[in-house]
Parts: C-alpha cells; sequence; structure tokens
C-alpha cells in the first residue's frame, strides 16, 4: 500500500507573533517553524498502517526552501521518500489553488492513501484535505481518529460531535483527515536521523499562479476584547490572595 | 444571482441546534445587503423539521428528500447541494460549522471553483468575514473576490439562535438526481464509547487544564487546586490526547459544553475549538504566562504569570479561606 502525507509547515506554537507592517499577514522574520500538529499525527498513522500492511510511506510539502526541514524530520521519523514542492508564493494562492497544486503532486504519485491533518494550527482553514479530495475525484472522510485496512478499502472511526463517533467504509484510493490523539507521535532516533540522509527527497516545482483568490485576506490583528477582563497583579502569594477574595465576594464560590 | 440561502442541518429527524445560529446569521446578511433569505434542508422523512422552519421569516424553504439522503454522506450531500445551489443561485450560501459541514462543504463550494470562508466568528459591513488565525491568537478580515456563490459557515455562539426571525414561508420540494454508485462511502450508525461517568455540565465549579501544564506528574498540582475549591478537573483537548486525563474530562468542540458558575483555565490558550465549549460560564478565570492568550479574552479575571508558581499559592489561600 502506497500512503501519501500531506504536510503543512507552520509557525511554532509559542513563537512570538506580530502582524507584519502591511497588516495582512504576521511578520515571518523571527519566526520558527515546525510541523502542523494534525499532520503529525497523520505521519503517524501513515507509519503505522505501513508496520501493519507493509508498503510505502511518501511525505509531501508544499513551501519555500524552509520546509525541508520539516520534510528532513518525516524521513527521520520512518517516511521512505519526500517531495517539495517548491514555490515561494504560497500567500497568493488561495485554499483551491494551493490544494490544487498539492492534487497535481499526488496524482503523479498515485497513491492507495491520501493522509492529512484535518486542519492547518496556522490559517486553521480546516479544508485541504477535503478538497484535494475533491479535486482527484476520490472519496473522503474527516476527522478520522483510527483507520484500518479492509479488503479493498479502509474502514475509518470518525469522530463526531459531542462524544459520539461513528464507522465510514470506503473504496481506495481515497483521502482520510486525520484528527489529533488518534495515536502516540514518535520520536525521530538517532538511527533514524542518520538513515534520512539517504532517502530520496524529489523537487518539483509547484505550477504558475493560475486563477485569481476566490477569497482575500484583506487585515490581521489582535482580536478585541469580549469581556472586561480584571487583571490581577503582584507576587504569585499576592494575585492568589486578590483572586480567593474575588471568588468569596464576586463570584461567592467559597 | 441574488439572496442569501442557509443550509439548515438535522440528523435522524432531529436539528443540529447551531443551524439556527446559522439562520438568524442569514436573516441577518440578508436584510444588511436588502437581500432575499431562504433556506433548506436535505434528508429524508423531514416533514416536521420542515412544518418548523416554515414558520420562520424566509422567502422560501427548500426541501431536498432523497432516500439516499437519509444518512448523511460526503458524496450524496455534494451532489443533491450542488443542484439546489445551481437551480436556487445564491450570492451568499451560509452553513453552520458542524463536523458535518466541515465534511461536505469544502467539496461542494469547490463544485462552484469558490474557497469556503470557514469557520466565521463576525460579519461585519461589506460583507467583511472574520476568522481567527493561529489558534486565535490574531482575527481576519475576509471577502469574497470571485463571481460567487460566497460560501461562508459560522461558528458555535457567533449568532444567537433566538435572534431567528419569525414569519410564514412558502415550501418548494427539490428533486435532486442522485444515483446509488455516485455514493462511494458506507456510514455507520453513530455511537458512543463507554458510557460517560463525568458529567460536567452539572457542575457548578470547574477547574481546567491545558497544555501549559507541560508535563503529566504536574496535573496533581491542578487537582490539588481542584479538590481545594470542590470542583471538577476538566481539560482542553490536548490533555486528553496525551492521554493524561480521559476523554470524558475534555471541554470544547470535541468534547462537554460546560456552564458552570467558575470556569477557572490554567495553562489554557484558547482556541476556538475549546472557548466554544466553556463561554457560556458564568465568571471565568484565566491564568496563563502568556498575557496575550486569547483566552483572556472571555476571562472576567486574569492572572498573567507561571502557573507553577501561582497555582500552589491559590491553592494554599483556597484553603485558608476554607478554613481546611
Amino acid at each position: 500500500m502506497k500512503i501519501l502525507v500531506a504536510v503543512k509547515q507552520v509557525p511554532e506554537r509559542d513563537a512570538p507573533i506580530s502582524v507584519a507592517a502591511d497588516g495582512k499577514w504576521i511578520d515571518e522574520s523571527s519566526l520558527s517553524y515546525t510541523i502542523n500538529e494534525p499532520d503529525a499525527y497523520a505521519l503517524e498513522e501513515a507509519l503505522q498502517l505501513k508496520e501493519k500492511n507493509g508498503g510505502e510511506v511518501v511525505v509531501m510539502c508544499a513551501g519555500p526552501e524552509r520546509v525541508t526541514s520539516t520534510l528532513r524530520e518525516a524521513l527521520a521519523k520512518g517516511a521512505d521518500r519526500a517531495i517539495h514542492i517548491e514555490t515561494n508564493d504560497l500567500g497568493q494562492r488561495d485554499m483551491l489553488g494551493i490544494a490544487q497544486v498539492l492534487a497535481d503532486a499526488a496524482k503523479a504519485e498515485s497513491p492507495d492513501l491520501i493522509l492529512t491533518g484535518l486542519q492547518s494550527d496556522d490559517l486553521g482553514l480546516g479544508q485541504t484535505g477535503v478538497v484535494m479530495a475533491e479535486l482527484l475525484g476520490i472519496p473522503h472522510a474527516t476527522i478520522i481518529m483510527q483507520v484500518e485496512v479492509t479488503d479493498g478499502g479502509v474502514k475509518v472511526k470518525r469522530e463526531l460531535e459531542d462524544g459520539w463517533f461513528q464507522h465510514v467504509e470506503m473504496p481506495l484510493p481515497a483521502l482520510l483527515t486525520i484528527q489529533s490523539g488518534g495515536n502516540k507521535l514518535r520520536y525521530a532516533t538517532l538511527m533514524g536521523i542518520k538513515k534520512a540522509k539517504t532517502k530520496e527527497t524529489k523537487t518539483v516545482q509547484a505550477a504558475a499562479v493560475g486563477a485569481a483568490p476566490t477569497i482575500t485576506l484583506e487585515r490581521v490583528y489582535l482580536p478585541e476584547k469580549q469581556k472586561q477582563t480584571e487583571m490581577l497583579t503582584g507576587t504569585p502569594a499576592e494575585m492568589a490572595a486578590k483572586l480567593v477574595e474575588k471568588l468569596k465576594s464576586e463570584v461567592r464560590v467559597i | 444571482m441574488s439572496g442569501v440561502l442557509v443550509l439548515m442541518e438535522q440528523r435522524g429527524g432531529a436539528w443540529n441546534r447551531m443551524s439556527f445560529e446559522a439562520l438568524a446569521a442569514g436573516q441577518q446578511l440578508a436584510a444588511k445587503l436588502g437581500l432575499e433569505c431562504s433556506a433548506a434542508v436535505a434528508g429524508d422523512g423531514v416533514d416536521a423539521l420542515v412544518k418548523e422552519l416554515a414558520g420562520k421569516k424566509l422567502t422560501k424553504v427548500f426541501v431536498i428528500q432523497h432516500t439516499l439522503l437519509k444518512n448523511y454522506t460526503p458524496d450524496g450531500y455534494v451532489a443533491a447541494l450542488e443542484q439546489l445551489v445551481k437551480k436556487a443561485a445564491p450570492a451568499y450560501v451560509l452553513l453552520p460549522h458542524t463536523y458535518q459541514v466541515r465534511d461536505f462543504a469544502p467539496a461542494l463550494a469547490t463544485r462552484f471553483r469558490q474557497v469556503l470562508i470557514s469557520d466565521v466568528v463576525a460579519i461585519h459591513d461589506g460583507p467583511v468575514f472574520v476568522r481567527q488565525l493561529l489558534q486565535g491568537k490574531l482575527n481576519a478580515d475576509y471577502k469574497q473576490a470571485g463571481a460567487g456563490p460566497c460560501f461562508v459557515s459560522i461558528q458555535a455562539g457567533t449568532f444567537r439562535a433566538e435572534d431567528v426571525e419569525v414569519g410564514t414561508a412558502p415550501v418548494e420540494d427539490f428533486a435532486p438526481q442522485i444515483d446509488a454508485v455516485q455514493i462511494r462511502s458506507k456510514p455507520g450508525e453513530p455511537f458512543r464509547e463507554a458510557a460517560q461517568t463525568v458529567d460536567l455540565s452539572a457542575a457548578p465549579v470547574i477547574v481546567s487544564v491545558g497544555r501549559g501544564i507541560g508535563e503529566q506528574e504536574n496535573i496533581a498540582l491542578v487537582q490539588e487546586l481542584a479538590s481545594a475549591l470542590g470542583a471538577e478537573l476538566a481539560a482542553s483537548r490536548p490533555i486528553c490526547d496525551n492521554g493524561w486525563l480521559p476523554m470524558e474530562r475534555q471541554v470544547g468542540s470535541s468534547g462537554q459544553t460546560v456552564s458552570p458558575k467558575l470556569y477557572l483555565a490554567v495553562g489554557i490558550s484558547g482556541a476556538i475549538q475549546h472557548l466554544v465549549g466553556m463561554k457560556g460560564s458564568k465568571t471565568v478565570v484565566a491564568i496563563n504566562k502568556d498575557e496575550n492568550a486569547p483566552i483572556f479574552e472571555v476571562a472576567d479575571y486574569g492572572i498573567v504569570g507561571d502557573l507553577f508558581e501561582v497555582v500552589p499559592e491559590l491553592t494554599k489561600a483556597v484553603r485558608a479561606a476554607k478554613g481546611q
């Protein structure tokens, strides 16, 4: 079974975020990047499926040169090959344009299964996987916790709201978007890091930006407060004392 | 192209209540733009729901009934809704941002070469659609640039279901052409894991722990505070994902929705998926080291500081106040 994992590189979770001078994106100059967390779970699911059923895990990522560090990490964790879709203009493509670039690269590989995270930690549109499946004309399921290979297809456990789940069966090839928490992430071993250096990373060029974006991001800014927050200050002991006073006199839970 | 079309969601003849929040959004957007607002419901045997919908202020209620729509599948829904959207030709298609919508709406928008503006938390004049970036650290204004229709999904709690205007709406049956071979996936019946033993929704006081706790063994620190307050211990998703606390203690869109008298969030940054599960709390207290953490946007009282210093002091102070 050939499994293709589409991953995204995103700013580190704790990275200090500031709005860029043009107000249309964040200042990227001092950011450090990492793999999008749900995509890390998608990679883990792919590696576990390979360990159970055999086959090949190919990881792909679209973006500038910096994303190759994320691909190397995936190779060190156990992916067999990597595809870097080189493009410096992701910001000029809308989600449909980006899904098209990924779908083009996926088509060339003809995988049995495509896995990706359910959403990205930065834009959070939560659509790339579904749109890729639509562009490729293959079935999909989203927010998947478990994947089981069956005769000619897969049976997946899909998360629903409020603690409900559902099994869905579908033929291959198919695309699944993976929820975090369905499995335990592995770390790259020293041996894995060493082996990664001998593995292939193919670079392909993304097609030029085609259609004009259908939606545009006009402005980014700090969110407005929804509530008047009273900030309690002082030493930890002083802040604790002030809060207990509020819990007694205002909230009345003590 | 004109008008606003709201796609309502039901399962087994029961509404997903978020549909009415999307309906309120649709009515308000239509009023602002001077457009008509219609709504549609898909399924099989949804007569009672249609009756309810016909009592709202709408230009038309579309009923998409088909045996192949009895159980939700993305293929069935995309096929049927593509046909309806083509026929109704709305300028805006609004949906509730549910798990089901996340499963099919991006593909539906793709059929029209459009991009769904997902998870919208406000609509301003323009219209400008506001959504969050970077786990709620920033807001972003989005605008439709293409020819449309413009597809938008509305996050829970953004609009109020009570604001839906009543009226009388004519009902129109819409029979989509769907063939069984088009439906590639076979959905099973929804199920729950082991019975829930913790009902957080009834707890008057909840102490909730997030990623900031760092290690599993540190959770004891927060457990002590919860015990001192007589509170239930809850968590944000990453804590349960790691197996540090059972899934049934999770608060958020994939866990429980709570509205206690006091919700004390420790080391929780406040991503939207968490906020939708707790923003009905009467009082919210947040302890976080990052003063820009989005949790402070919904907090009544905030403490910016190291939870490893603040929480033990707080436990001590609570015990002293209670004479424990």
